[in-house]
């Protein structure tokens, strides 16, 4: 095995561009599993904790190696929010916000909040320069992504647009150290129009659209809105019965927390 | 005659006190050698090719291409046991290696020795095998309907035509529990050079180890000897052999050290789990809450191979109905064979299933009846001189059922949910819930579990005391996997001999007999009661030599004179004894289990209150109130450590572990799906003993491994039942069973 | 490849031989056994050592990647002749059994303690929540860390 530990993003490229297909390698908390597991053995890595531009957080823009243990204490509220409830607290200390990007799992932690605040995952490599890509073209299916082989994960920029009223809610089956079975994000508007997106429930982060055209149309909702909104969020999930929980779980509970978070939006 | 000194030195560490474990400061600072840790020169290491099926024939194994893998020493398959070609704790019906045939996922077919882990992994990769997939048989249901079983059990006491003024009925299921130790599966064999071996390999009980492992190898007794070995937990997972014969072959066969050490994903395959059960019941009651009769119908999933599903499904089969009186039984009790992972033991193995059916059994007479549920447990409540609802057994030990409720309903309920920290909430920091949407409930489990081994075993335990002028040295293979046995033998000893000096000399099977099994929550009891006992002897031989009338550190004394010193003592030669202690007898049960199976009980009983977010179905356990059966409390701090561990494994059982297993395949066969009780799901746990010693064992005490256990779990469904008033009948109890969906 | 990292104080060398762990080349390489490997997976904690300040899972760090990393173990928190202030807290509440978690909760409550030396009950529990102990309920862990908070230095 081969291993670069670039100390800048243009050595970091140029290790890309040299072995496309490389590893890359940030906390670890993914790929470790998996070459501990034997499911990979990779020939050539490219470690990227040592490069200082990666994790810098410069307002909306959220570099790639941030860890979760700082972004616990981001100003973004439903970012920290949900920062706390990875993995713990030495997943946290590791892990980074473009590893879970990268490893785009459906029960990434982060995804639901990128999706809700219309994220764009800015990529980059040596050839081609600077790409950003809004988050629904980024995630493209379960572990899939839109990264080409010869590119790094750059940052997550948030559009500045972006409201400070939002809320994260995650369910997992035990209190601490637990993959989501349902995670959502919710983001009200000053105008009353929301954001809404859910984890683990998909292939992919999902938006609940339909629901929040029902809210953009109640921005006052009654009870019998707000019923009617967690129905249309379960009803635009597509969950999985897998050992982690059931499809008619996960469909239910996407309602449920996403009201849950409607509710403490408008609350505010 | 020596005169001084003349006063005798206090000792400390003595019984009721909570001395520091002789390994707690190896353990703090990682000094301490476990399994995994082992390391001798030149050895190789092992890895093991397992079957990818739960069931299949194997048409084709061909082993040469994995020795010509650079630094593959040896492969050894069935082929190659030379002697008897099963093993077994209560029957040989396992393989060494699979036979021909693979009769459940992960079963070892071919084992690998080479010059590191990586390439012995690679070895095995390079094994050409075959197989012909088969249809696995995987319900338990099937299995007992197509008589593929290990043991039968009916109890049939009293009137079948009684008949109770209430009738409840019931069914409930239990999901398969793995003992998840810290510390994987590990051992080292090293040859030694005449034919035989030395094994160093995680064991509850290197005896059984030894009589199992010997025959394979066809060896004499002596030619084999295992040796005990710092374990990280057990909970029953090291009962049964796993990588030993293994480990055996290959030292004989390549001459040289080789160690194997599991990684988790192996360790969930290759140890026993706990049975999964279905449990059919009826209940029936007269007006007053008295229990008329009960009847139930038990299965227990036992997977591939018997283990120990013999003593298990008795287990299940006597305890059936609880800690309660009833003058009419029948239990029809059936542990299945199937292609599904192997269950043996594990902490309250038997009664831990049962005591979620009358539990909850017992809820449902009593709202029916409108009695308050601890009080129709009183009501009913075994005890002393009472004969066992299922055997007739009449209970000659202690057994303060009613005390333990009595004492349980004394201790103050915690104060009503007044925190919107999302560390006090269901839930957690995934701050999926707001107090508003929590509602409390409160549940009890109240059960029985025997102590020791039953039905007539021969169980015993061997222990030597030499005394030197150094100090005290107490011999035993008494398996320590951490639940502080170590200290109890120090602090009986120092007791008896007063003297503070006292190493316990963890022994092969080669210098000392068999301590029987830690499990059953036995070691106490029987290895504490060997070297109490021992201790015992050795004092009056001692002072019958010396016509003395007290023995210390100082020596030997008389009418307050120090007559004879520990050197002059030591001197004489009479410093060394050795005993075989064991319990009372006891007796194969009859053909419908009547008879005097057990030879102690012990009772427990806990108070679980959980918040419930009923409409996400998220469960916090917010406190467990217990009082335990203790006898006599040796050391207080040991004791509340292991019950408070014994009561989060019941609380894991009860809402958080449960090995997946789809089609005889383990699903979750790792950390991040098998999920154990973190310490933010660890409820507050209050714990209280009642003292009312047992007729036997050292000074009355009472095993406590397991009772925690056993009513923790029920408690906790309880408590959740109560809290959303739905009729939760499996555990554990998931979200989606609470939120209905 | 060689890795040269610091490991308690000490310059080390090691030859790693692929993608494997930090934790498997201090047990195995470089004969510090103390971090225990019970998962693999970052779930239990048994392996947690400090790496360059912030305590992770041992089992999750690429040995490749501590290239010039300074690296904390069990080993170097105290001794059998000089506990740290948290290894004698656990052994004086019995928070002990089996110990395959212990140093694992050294570590991450040392760490926790040098941050924040009188943490509250829920804060003990949040920060060791990474760590999985199968023995003993956390109750007595609980106690002896609860105890260690309260002393006034």
């Amino acid at each position: 095995m081969e291993i670069n530990r670039p100390t800048t993003l243009s050595e970091a490229l140029e290790a890309r561009a040299r072995e496309p297909g490389a590893s890359l390698l940030a906390g670890g908390t993914d790929l470790m599993v998996e070459v501990n597991f034997g499911h990979r053995r990779p020939d050539h890595v490219i470690a990227l904790r040592r490069i200082d531009e990666l994790a810098e957080v410069d307002g909306n823009r959220i570099g790639a190696g941030v860890t979760w243990a700082r972004l616990e204490k981001s100003d973004h509220r439903a970012l920290a929010q949900l920062a706390r409830t990875v993995g713990s607290p030495q997943i946290r200390a590791a892990g980074t916000i473009g590893g879970n990007i990268g490893t785009s799992s459906p029960a990434g932690d982060g995804l639901p909040w990128l999706a809700a605040v219309d994220a764009e995952i800015e990529v980059a490599s040596k050839d081609r320069g600077v790409r950003k890509l809004l988050w629904s073209d980024f995630f493209t299916g379960v572990k899939r992504n839109a990264l080409a082989p010869d590119e790094v994960i750059v940052a997550a920029v948030i559009p500045e647009s972006i409201p400070q009223n939002q809320e994260f809610a995650k369910i997992g089956q035990r209190s601490a150290m637990v993959i989501s079975t349902v995670s959502a994000c919710v983001v009200r508007d000053d105008d009353g129009t929301v954001r809404v997106a859910l984890g683990s429930v998909a292939p992919t982060p999902v938006r609940a659209r339909r629901a929040e055209a029902l809210i953009a149309e109640n921005p006052a909702p009654t009870e019998s809105v707000l019923a009617e909104f967690a129905r249309t969020v379960s009803e635009e999930v597509s969950p999985i019965t897998d050992h982690r929980s059931t499809e008619s779980y996960r469909r239910h509970a996407s309602g449920v927390l996403a009201r849950r978070l409607l509710e403490r939006c408008l609350a505010k | 005659m020596t005169t001084s000194p003349t006063t005798r030195t206090r000792i400390r560490g003595g019984v009721g006190e909570s001395p520091q474990r002789p390994d707690a400061i190896p353990k703090v600072t990682g000094n301490f050698a476990y399994a995994s840790d082992l390391h001798a020169d030149g050895m190789l290491w092992a890895a093991t090719l397992r079957s990818p099926y739960a069931r299949a024939r194997i048409t084709k194994l061909d082993t040469a291409p994995a020795l010509t893998v650079g630094g593959v020493v040896a492969v050894i398959t069935q082929q190659d046991v030379p002697g008897r070609r099963g093993f077994g704790m209560h029957v040989p019906d396992q393989p060494v290696l699979a036979d021909g045939e693979c009769n459940y996922w992960g079963e070892p077919i071919a084992v690998v020795a080479a010059s590191d882990l990586e390439t012995a992994k690679r070895g095995v990769a390079a094994i050409v095998i075959e197989y012909e997939v088969l249809e696995p048989l995987t319900d338990m249901e099937e299995a007992d309907a197509a008589d593929s079983q290990t043991r039968r059990m009916k109890v049939r006491r009293g009137d079948s035509e009684a008949t109770g003024a209430v009738v409840v009925e019931g069914y409930y299921e239990v999901g398969q529990q793995d003992q998840a130790p810290l510390g994987n599966e590990a051992g080292l064999a090293i040859p030694d050079g005449e034919g035989g071996v030395d094994l160093y390999a995680v064991s509850q009980w290197v005896h059984s180890d030894h009589w199992q492992i010997y025959p394979c190898l066809d060896l004499e007794p002596e030619q084999v000897r295992c040796h005990p070995v710092g374990m990280g937990g057990a909970f029953g997972s090291r009962e049964d052999v796993s990588m030993h014969i293994h480990l055996c072959m290959l030292a004989l066969r390549t001459g040289r050290p080789v160690k194997m050490s599991f990684d988790r994903a192996e360790s969930f395959v290759a140890h026993v789990h706990r049975h999964p059960a279905r449990m059919w019941y009826r209940h029936e009651a007269d007006t007053d809450g008295k229990l008329v009769k009960v009847q139930a119908r038990l299965i227990l999933d036992g997977g591939a191979y018997e283990s120990s599903s013999n003593a298990v499904i008795g287990n299940a089969g006597y305890f059936a109905v609880g800690p309660y009186l009833c003058d009419n039984v029948f239990v029809d009790a059936v542990a299945v064979k199937t292609n599904n992972p192997p269950a043996g033991a594990m902490r309250g193995f038997g009664g831990v299933q049962t005591a979620f059916g009358h539990e909850a059994q017992m809820d449902r007479l009593a709202d029916e009846l409108g009695i308050d549920r601890l009080e129709m447990r009183r009501r009913n409540a075994l005890g002393h001189g009472d004969p066992m609802s299922s055997s007739g057994q009449i209970i000659e030990g202690s057994l303060p059922t009613a005390q333990l409720i009595d004492e349980l309903a004394t201790m103050p309920l915690p104060e009503p949910l007044a925190s919107d920290d999302p560390r006090h909430l269901p839930g957690g920091t995934g701050l999926t819930t707001e107090r508003g949407q929590v509602r409390r409930g409160v549940g009890y489990g109240v059960t029985i579990k025997n102590l020791a081994f039953s039905e007539g075993f021969d169980d015993y335990s061997d222990a030597r005391i030499a005394i030197s002028s150094v100090g005290v040295e107490v011999y035993t293979a008494a398996a320590e996997v951490g639940q502080g046995m170590v200290t109890i033998i120090q602090q009986l000893v120092r007791d008896v001999l007063q003297m503070e000096q006292v190493a316990v000399v963890w022994s092969d099977t080669s210098v000392i007999g068999s301590a029987g099994s830690t499990s059953a929550s036995r070691q106490t009891q029987m290895t504490g009661g060997a070297t109490y006992q021992c201790a015992v002897e050795l004092r009056q031989q001692i002072l019958d030599e010396f016509a003395g009338d007290d023995l210390s550190t100082e020596g030997v004394w008389r009418d307050g004179d120090l007559i004879a010193t520990l050197a002059e003592v030591c001197s004489g030669g009479m410093c060394e004894h050795e005993i075989r202690y064991r319990h009372p007898e006891t007796f194969p049960t009859d053909e419908n289990s009547q008879g005097n199976a057990h030879p102690a009980f012990a009772a427990a009983a806990h108070r679980a209150v959980v918040d419930v977010d009923p409409e996400l179905g998220l469960v916090r356990v917010v406190q467990l109130d217990t009082v335990q059966d203790v006898g006599k409390i040796l050391n207080p701090v040991a004791a509340v450590g292991q019950i408070e561990g014994g009561t989060l494994q019941g609380v894991g059982m009860a809402v958080l572990e449960e090995l997946v297993v789809d089609k005889g395949v383990i699903k979750n066969p790792n950390f991040t799906d098998y999920l154990l009780p973190t310490f933010l799901d660890a409820p507050h746990v209050e714990v209280r003993f009642v003292e009312e010693p047992e007729r036997w064992g050292p000074l009355g005490a009472k095993g406590i491994g397991e009772p925690p256990t056993i009513s923790a779990g029920p408690a906790v469904a309880a408590a959740i039942r109560d809290a959303t008033g739905r009729d939760l009948h499996r555990v554990p109890i998931l979200p989606q069973h609470i939120a209905g969906v | 490849m060689i890795v040269n990292f610091n490991v308690n104080g000490e310059s080390r060398v090691a030859n790693v031989a692929g993608s494997e762990s930090l934790l498997q080349v201090l047990r195995e390489e470089l004969g510090l056994p103390g971090s225990k490997n019970a998962c693999e997976q970052g779930e239990c904690g048994s392996c947690s050592v400090v790496l360059d300040g912030a305590v992770v899972t041992s089992c999750l760090v690429m040995a490749a990647d501590c290239e010039g990393s300074e690296i904390a173990t069990v080993e170097g928190i105290g001794s059998e002749r000089e506990l740290h202030a948290v290894q004698q807290a656990l052994v004086d509440h019995g928070a002990v059994q089996c110990g395959f978690c212990t140093p694992g909760f050294v570590v991450t409550a040392a760490h926790l303690f040098e941050e924040n030396p009188h943490p509250g009950t829920d804060e003990i529990k949040e920060a060791l929540s990474g760590n999985i102990c199968r023995c003993t309920g956390y109750g007595a862990i609980l106690r002896s860390l609860e105890a260690l908070a309260e002393e006034t230095t």
